[in-house]
């Protein structure tokens, strides 16, 4: 089923494969996607309000098994490799996720919170490696400066900013493959937005990176390849640059020049 | 006919404030009238009892009937003390909180786990209905649970499975409340983790909840703390320090009990239920404090 309108991504490190999602049995909130994500890329994932983006996302490192009742079909292929077939924490642990709101754990220090990952599943680390997880961490997301000092605070004392990239470092301190954000910045004021927004582009070096934004700008400025989503459709998939610039499917246009959405 | 309301006229307005003025002398009677009930107590329990708290009352066991009798008569102060009450309500508060809190911990979490399901409906019902089951049937029941098959005859563990069963309902009731204020993206923050569940609710939701599960479980020890009836049935009473559990042990209330059949021992109860009653009123302050801190915004 090739698409005109969906771009082919040549080994891509994650791929949908006729991907379907349903909160009840008659109801498909994401109906049959297929789409690769490349590697060490951007990609963004548009639409308007209840169009599945977030469901779809939240598929891929299989979020939705903590509730009852949400069914997933198809295939989400990691490397090659099913990942609805492996094991859950296996994935969670290769796939990291940062969701809308930031939720650092209210009981943990800056410190507790950055190796979380590794504390909260009974890793043992040495002292060392755990000063040096942090400091990494830290310094990938920008924010080690900020609070160097002050590590040992609780993590909730932080600006929503600082909390939502010290959510980025404990979901990088796994050394994840892929990044999923949930619309991390849509509860942020416009300065953090832009330092997030950097701190991804400056990630995509080693990360691969897919978002969900409400911010078609936000896309515009720092994805490389875009989804739009309509009533859970892939309509177009593209080059961010030839999707803005010019867009295939009529909808698309539509929601880019601000019709509907 | 105009029904509009005239602000300026004068008597009117009088008849309202009038009226305000009385609703609210209304509700301050009222208040003070639920608040004087605790406040004369404390007050006579102070005033009756307060002789009686020294370094003895919390170091000796309670005198025979003879030498109360010659204390009184020669109106000095009872002398002994509460010491077995004091550590057989410590043991038997513990061993119950040692049963109940890890068991209504786990109902509770379960039952937050699972709303809605017809078989968390049945476990809530019936945690509500043994909140209302009378203490003294509690004991009963411990008695032919414990008493006679376990231990043989009157024991501290039978006191304490008695407490333990009236601890559960509170513990898992303000588990479930508790766990119910957690929000769910720190859950989600958790799993996103790849942490398992069993780690997540060991390590996540119960250090979150804390500050709840703590204020409940003080509460729970603080409702047991002065029960009587249970432990009449199942502890029976020792006049002796006691910390074999499968032996008859003594308790606070049950030694205020005891007092009460003695003519000569009258100062003590009031000595042993104004301490009681502090304890207790500690325990509740002490459970708020946590609870206004710990909250989670």
């Amino acid at each position: 089923m090739a698409n005109k309108n969906i771009a082919q991504i040549n080994n891509p490190i994650l791929s949908l494969e006729d991907l379907k999602i349903a909160y009840d049995s008659s109801k498909y909130a994401v109906k049959g996607i297929n789409a690769g994500i490349k590697k060490e890329n951007i990609t963004a994932i548009m639409g308007p309000s209840g169009c599945g983006k977030s469901t779809m996302l939240r598929a891929i490192n299989r979020m939705h098994e903590l509730y009852p009742g949400i069914r997933t079909e198809g295939q989400i292929k990691l490397n090659g490799e099913d990942i609805l077939k492996m094991d859950t924490i296996a994935v969670r642990r290769k796939i990291g996720m940062v969701f809308q709101r930031p939720n650092p754990f209210p009981t943990m220090s800056i410190y507790d919170n950055v190796i979380a990952g590794f504390k909260l599943n009974g890793v043992k680390l040495k002292k060392a490696e755990k000063d040096e997880i942090v400091e990494r961490s830290l310094l990938d997301v920008a924010l080690w400066h900020e609070v160097k000092d002050t590590l040992h605070k609780k993590g909730t004392f932080l600006s929503g900013g600082q909390q939502q990239r010290l959510c980025i470092a404990r979901a990088l301190a796994f050394k994840p493959e892929v990044l999923l954000l949930d619309e991390p910045t849509s509860a942020l004021d416009p300065i953090a937005t832009s330092k997030i927004e950097d701190l991804l582009v400056k990630l995509k070096k080693n990360y691969t990176i897919v978002i969900v934004t409400h911010n078609m700008t936000q896309a515009a400025r720092i994805s490389d390849y875009s989804m739009f989503m309509y009533l859970g459709e892939l309509v177009e998939y593209d080059k961010t640059k030839n999707m803005f610039t010019n867009p295939v499917d009529q909808r698309t246009e539509d929601y880019l020049t601000g019709r509907f959405g | 006919m105009s029904i509009a309301l005239d602000f300026d006229n004068g008597s009117l307005v009088a008849k309202r404030k009038l009226k305000n003025s009385i609703f609210k002398v209304g509700m301050i009677i009222l208040s003070i009238l639920t608040v004087s009930p605790i406040v004369l107590i404390i007050y006579e329990l102070i005033v009756k009892g307060f002789r009686q708290i020294n370094i003895d009352f919390f170091t000796q066991n309670p005198p025979d009937t003879f030498e109360a009798m010659m204390a009184v008569s020669a109106g000095e102060v009872i002398p002994g003390g509460i010491l077995n009450g004091l550590t057989g309500t410590l043991l038997m508060v513990l061993m119950a909180s040692v049963i109940a809190i890890p068991v209504g911990i786990m109902i509770g979490i379960f039952l937050y786990e699972n709303p809605g399901k017809i078989y968390s409906n049945i476990i809530r019902n019936l945690t509500e209905i043994l909140q209302g089951v009378p203490s003294i049937v509690l004991g009963l029941i411990a008695y032919l649970w414990v008493v006679k098959p376990i231990t043989g005859g009157y024991s501290a563990l039978a006191g304490s499975v008695s407490l333990a069963i009236m601890m559960l309902p509170l513990i898992v009731r303000s588990t479930e409340e508790s766990m119910k204020m957690i929000p769910d993206t720190l859950k989600e923050a958790a799993y996103a983790l790849g942490v398992p569940y069993h780690r997540v609710v060991l390590k996540v939701l119960i250090p979150s909840s804390f500050g709840g599960l703590f204020t409940g479980i003080l509460l729970a020890v603080s409702r047991v703390i002065g029960e009587t009836a249970p432990l009449m049935l199942t502890t029976l009473g020792n006049p002796m320090v006691n910390w074999d559990i499968t032996k008859p042990t003594s308790a606070m209330p049950l030694l205020i009990w005891e007092f009460y059949n003695d003519p000569n021992m009258v100062d003590l109860i009031w000595g042993t239920s104004l301490f009681l009653m502090i304890f207790i009123l500690i325990i509740n302050l002490i459970s708020k404090q946590i609870a206004a801190k710990k909250k989670i915004n």
